[in-house]
């Protein structure tokens, strides 16, 4: 029988608020823990939650940004259940009347274009963070976490494989990131993936028994939780065994899903309005305040780029795939590089810098005027592409402007057709077998003898003019 | 002979502290001795500050001699409910799973209170949480009623209210989910006033039912509800459900008496469950306003009878959200033979909460339970939606609506602790205010003849405070009606 | 006349993570069941189309600008707890992910 993989995504994506969502307390939490606490954030009695306007703004514009439908009126809810991570015994959530609906995302694999619907997105509260390195059979816990704003983005189930799972959360990733709401770090949780995975005979309407998978570090890890949970759930059919709707882990050194709860405890959270906070009413004036307020999204301007500096799709779509890296881009044919050129040195060498420095590009210390002006001084002829390379290191490791490395170290290239011709000469002289076997026919050995040019004037000819010379002497011979 | 000043009002102690005519460490002093001297026999306080209301009260004449302005309340000694929040002393909502708890931060009234020159005495009594209507259900112990000292002081304010009439502090402050102020003061012969929900911000006060739930005063006199009630109303941005309003002077709105006033009795409150004395009581007392100029017109509140039900259903899930947080994590009682986490939580609250604490946290519990929201917690707020339109509907006919506080005077311990259900329907006077929203006040209206006090409540719009302070006050000017407790001697 | 089980009251128990002793859970089941019978008189009531009434005040949009004010300093954070190293409230150790 052949199987249909049916995923629906749920993501966790902290919002980027200076203070926590229901108190003026800040969400730093990283610092020594406990020390971003105040009265609220550890549920003392006699506290009370006053929400904070931008986290209802940041998912309001993400809420936009997914092509969802903004509720006009919307409430905050308390979800119970007991945890020491939760101060208050109940979550600060949204539960019948979500502040976004029945949105939709586009997503691109191999096999081309495909909308994911967005059930809802809500905002509610982070927990505390649970240390179980305290010992002596005590865990301990930190509320510098506990209530920093979370925006909960839901899908419909219309993921039908890994690689779909993958595409769209890059996707949200990158709109997330072009909206400027959360730095969507997942190692530190900022962003949490959760699966729910099931499988169905290809053609059925029904869907199959699902589990959740939760706690993957990384997209490609959900990408092949997926995979080997959609496998082991064929197998187990096919065993003629039964699924069981549980939750499951990730091991990623082992590269399987583990059994987290034998027993998937019956939910009963109880929620009800929360008493303590007003609805919350988006009117049309707000919604369209916060339309305007909306950056380029990636599609847009994925197309803007290609279509303006006349660059290929592939391009276009690597350059957009970060903010920083499209924001770098336009800044480096403002100042006049080629278009086509930035792009390769972008995508090529200064990414290879990059990743090699595990830099963001924001960090970078070639500025995208200094990378203009390096592919300007390629275009003049005032250096070669290969002393190019050398001085972007140079470049990447100091900041300097490129001007100033190549005068620093005399790496003007060599034009001067005499000087070229007297350095060709030399080689030819010094490569007495290489000359016999061009003129035995064997022209590859061209390469080679630019090479030694190359070589002897320490990079600085004009490897153009080399060939051109070098041919013309060799057929004189 | 010198004036004992433990008699005296908040407004007189005020003027005379202002003028120099006494000094405010003078005037704490007395009540401290006076709590000396009776705390024995009404046992109002769960703590009383000695050393720290001295220095208050120092503060307070020190700045006078320095000329400095010293504020509205200057040397007015005051008590408070053990669930308004003190970085003083402990804030234990008379519950053994806060007996040791110190808050770290002051509630927005008591800040209120000290910047303008209160001095407090201590934290009073009361029912656990505030779930009772006797402050039976104390932790700690029983508080008595100053007119009698074999029956309740009423609750879950009791020991606010037995500690005005029993001249422990000049006023109190309690709190009113179900009409927790307003019932001690009618039981315990004192005047108690409910604001109108958003008028008093509830940062730092422990929460009950967060939907119902108001601070208010407790005082010798109407003229000190006015004088309370300005200290401690005013929007804060820290309670999203306080009111962004003015609020009026209220002092200057006592004045001008009833004339011209419409004054409503609805005729669901004087059914078969009222007692005689009371109806006798609170019918003399319209009469009072009715010779004083006003008018009085029957109006119906025709779904009073379900008021109790709703109550009981919104009050009990909110508290049982409220309460989840006493877990012995943070704060509060751990059983100290608890392995694991869920015997943490399960020993810790099973020996933490009192039994009336445990069953509205049950009750709650339930009616928010999955397949029971909508028939109960939902249900509720539709019902809670109707009686609100009944008193929307009754204010186009009246000013303000008067009625009994409560069907009977203050009962004998142990008389109603047997039967829960009963307990609760003596709150069927004052709870369906907290539902509607809006201010109410129970001003005495004179004894019964066992000598307890007997209550008259006026309950206003919302946002009308000045309509019903203006109402008591003229019904207290004229009907002259003084109640004094028993002299309580030492012993 | 609503009948609670004791049942019930072991699965409301279980919620509220209360523990009661076999006697106290027939009691309180008994009195459960008074009560929610009383309230059931509410089912007399048509409130077809009724908003449910939530706040006791019709406000909406009660919101604070994102503002960082100064929290509270650890000792006093930890000052309650009933067990901390100086850095953590210390709990049971915690088995198994969170929710």
């Amino acid at each position: 029988m052949e199987f249909e993989t049916v995923v629906g995504m749920e993501v966790h994506v902290q919002l980027d608020t200076e203070s926590k969502c229901f108190c003026p307390t800040s969400t730093d939490f990283h610092a020594p823990p406990n020390t971003n606490v105040c009265p609220l954030s550890l549920g003392l009695p006699g506290t009370l939650p006053v929400l904070n306007k931008k986290a209802v703004e940041y998912s309001v514009m993400v809420g936009l940004a997914l092509n969802c439908e903004i509720s006009r009126w919307s409430k905050m809810d308390r979800k119970n259940y007991f945890y020491p991570d939760l101060a208050k015994n109940y979550q600060i959530s949204q539960y019948d009347l979500p502040l976004c609906h029945g949105g939709w995302i586009e997503i691109e694999t191999s096999a081309g274009k495909k909308k994911i619907g967005i059930t809802r997105a809500h905002l509610e509260e982070d927990t505390a963070s649970n240390t179980h390195e305290i010992g002596g059979g005590f865990s301990g816990v930190d509320f510098n976490r506990c209530g920093i704003p979370l925006l909960e983005i839901v899908t419909e189930p219309d993921i039908r494989s890994a690689e779909e799972a993958y595409a769209y959360l890059t996707a949200l990733k990158q709109i997330l990131q072009y909206l400027g709401v959360s730095d969507c770090n997942m190692e530190e949780g900022s962003l949490r993936a959760e699966a729910n995975i099931s499988v169905r005979p290809k053609g059925s309407e029904e869907f199959g028994i699902k589990t959740e998978v939760k706690n993957v570090a990384s997209f490609s890890g959900v990408q092949k939780a997926i995979e080997f949970e959609v496998a082991r759930q064929i197998k187990v059919i096919g065993e003629g065994g039964t699924l069981v709707q549980e939750t499951r882990g990730w091991d990623a050194d082992r590269g399987i899903t583990f059994s987290q709860r034998t027993k998937e405890s019956a939910h009963d959270y109880r929620y009800f309005p929360d008493p303590d906070l007003m609805p919350i009413v988006v009117d049309e004036a707000w919604e369209n305040e916060l339309r305007e307020r909306l950056p380029e999204l990636p599609a847009a301007r994925r197309a803007r780029l290609e279509e303006q500096y006349a660059i290929p799709p592939y391009d276009a779509m690597v350059l957009t795939l970060s903010k920083g890296v499209a924001d770098y881009y336009e800044a480096a044919a403002a100042a006049k590089a080629d278009p086509k050129k930035a792009a390769n040195w972008i995508m090529g060498d200064l990414q290879a810098l990059l990743t090699e420095a595990k830099q963001e590009i924001e960090d970078c210390k070639v500025t995208p005027d200094n990378l203009a002006a390096m592919i300007t001084l390629i275009e003049d002829g005032t250096i070669s592409g290969k002393i190019a390379k050398e001085i972007l290191a140079e470049m990447f490791a100091s900041g300097k402007a490129p001007k100033a490395i190549v005068e620093e170290k005399g790496l003007v290239q060599i034009s001067d057709t005499g000087e070229l011709e007297a350095i060709v000469r030399e080689v030819l002289a010094g490569n007495p077998a290489q000359v016999e076997q061009f003129k035995a026919g064997k022209d590859r050995v061209v390469g080679f003898l630019v090479g030694q040019v190359m070589k002897a004037s320490k990079g600085k000819a004009n490897p153009q003019m080399v060939n051109d010379i070098l041919t013309k002497q060799l057929k004189a011979l | 002979m010198s004036q004992d000043w433990t008699r005296a009002t908040a407004y007189d102690i005020r003027e005379a502290v202002k003028s120099g005519a006494v000094r405010a460490e003078t005037v704490t002093q007395a009540y401290l001795d006076r709590i000396a001297a009776v705390e024995n026999q009404v046992l109002a306080y769960n703590e009383v500050w000695n050393d720290h209301a001295l220095a208050m009260a120092r503060a307070v004449d020190a700045k006078i001699a320095q000329g400095e302005d010293v504020g509205p309340l200057a040397g007015v000694p005051i008590g408070l409910k053990d669930l308004i929040c003190t970085t003083e002393g402990r804030t234990t909502c008379s519950s053994k799973i806060l007996a040791n708890y110190q808050s770290p931060f002051d509630a927005t009234c008591v800040e209120r209170l000290r910047a303008q020159g209160a001095v407090f005495l201590g934290k009073l009594n009361m029912d656990e949480f505030a779930m009772g209507s006797s402050t039976e259900n104390s932790a700690t112990h029983q508080t008595r009623n100053p007119f009698n000292l074999e029956c309740v002081p009423g609750g879950s304010s009791g020991g606010s209210a037995a500690s005005v009439s029993a001249n422990e502090c000049a006023f109190s402050l309690g709190s009113d989910t179900g009409g927790s102020i307003r019932q001690p003061a009618a039981l315990s012969g004192c005047v108690g006033l409910k604001p109108t929900y958003g008028r008093v911000s509830r940062w730092g006060l422990v929460a009950f039912a967060s939907s119902l739930d108001q601070i208010g005063p407790l005082t010798k006199d109407v003229r000190d509800q006015a004088l309370a009630l300005n200290a401690i109303c005013g929007h804060d941005p820290r309670d999203s459900t306080s009111a962004p309003l003015e609020v009026p002077d209220f002092t200057a709105c006592l004045e001008g008496g009833v004339e011209g006033l419409t004054i409503g009795v609805p005729k669901e409150y004087f059914t078969e469950g009222l007692g005689d004395e009371v109806r006798g009581k609170v019918e003399a007392a319209l009469n009072v306003l009715r010779d004083s100029g006003a008018k009085t017109v029957e109006v119906s509140l025709p779904h009073t009878s379900y008021a109790v039900a709703v109550y009981y259903i919104i009050c009990t899930a909110e508290a049982s959200a409220n309460l989840a947080r006493f877990d012995g994590v943070r704060y509060g009682y751990r059983h100290p033979e608890a392995k694991d986490m869920r015997e943490m939580y399960v020993l810790s609250k099973s020996e933490g909460f009192g039994p009336e604490v445990q069953r509205r946290i049950m009750l709650g519990t339930y009616a928010l339970s999955s397949g029971y929201y909508d028939a109960y917690y939902l249900k509720a707020q539709k019902v809670r939606a109707l009686i609100k339109r009944d008193f929307d509907r009754a204010y186009e006919q009246c000013d303000v609506i008067a009625t009994p506080t409560t069907p009977t005077p203050a009962f004998k311990f142990g008389a109603k602790t047997d039967n829960p259900l009963e307990m609760y329907l003596n709150d069927i006077y004052t709870i369906s205010l907290n539902l509607y929203g809006g201010p109410g006040i129970s001003v005495p209206c004179g004894q019964s003849a066992d000598g307890l006090p007997i209550g008259f409540q006026i309950m206003g719009k919302v946002f009308d405070e000045a309509a019903i302070l203006r109402t008591a006050y003229t019904y207290e000017q004229r009907s002259g009606v003084k109640l004094a407790a028993p002299e309580l001697a030492a012993s | 006349m609503s009948e609670i089980t004791k049942a019930d009251v072991e699965y409301v128990a279980g919620l509220a993570q209360l523990s009661l002793s076999d006697a106290a859970k027939e009691k309180l089941a008994r009195e459960l069941g008074d009560i929610l019978t009383y309230i059931e008189q509410l089912n007399e009531l048509d409130t077809e189309g009724i908003e449910p009434m939530m706040h006791a005040m019709p406000l909406t949009n009660v919101l604070r600008e994102d503002k960082v004010e100064p929290c509270l300093p650890r000792e006093l954070a930890l000052k309650n707890a009933p067990n901390t190293d100086g850095e953590y409230f210390l709990v049971p150790k915690i088995l198994g992910g969170s929710e």
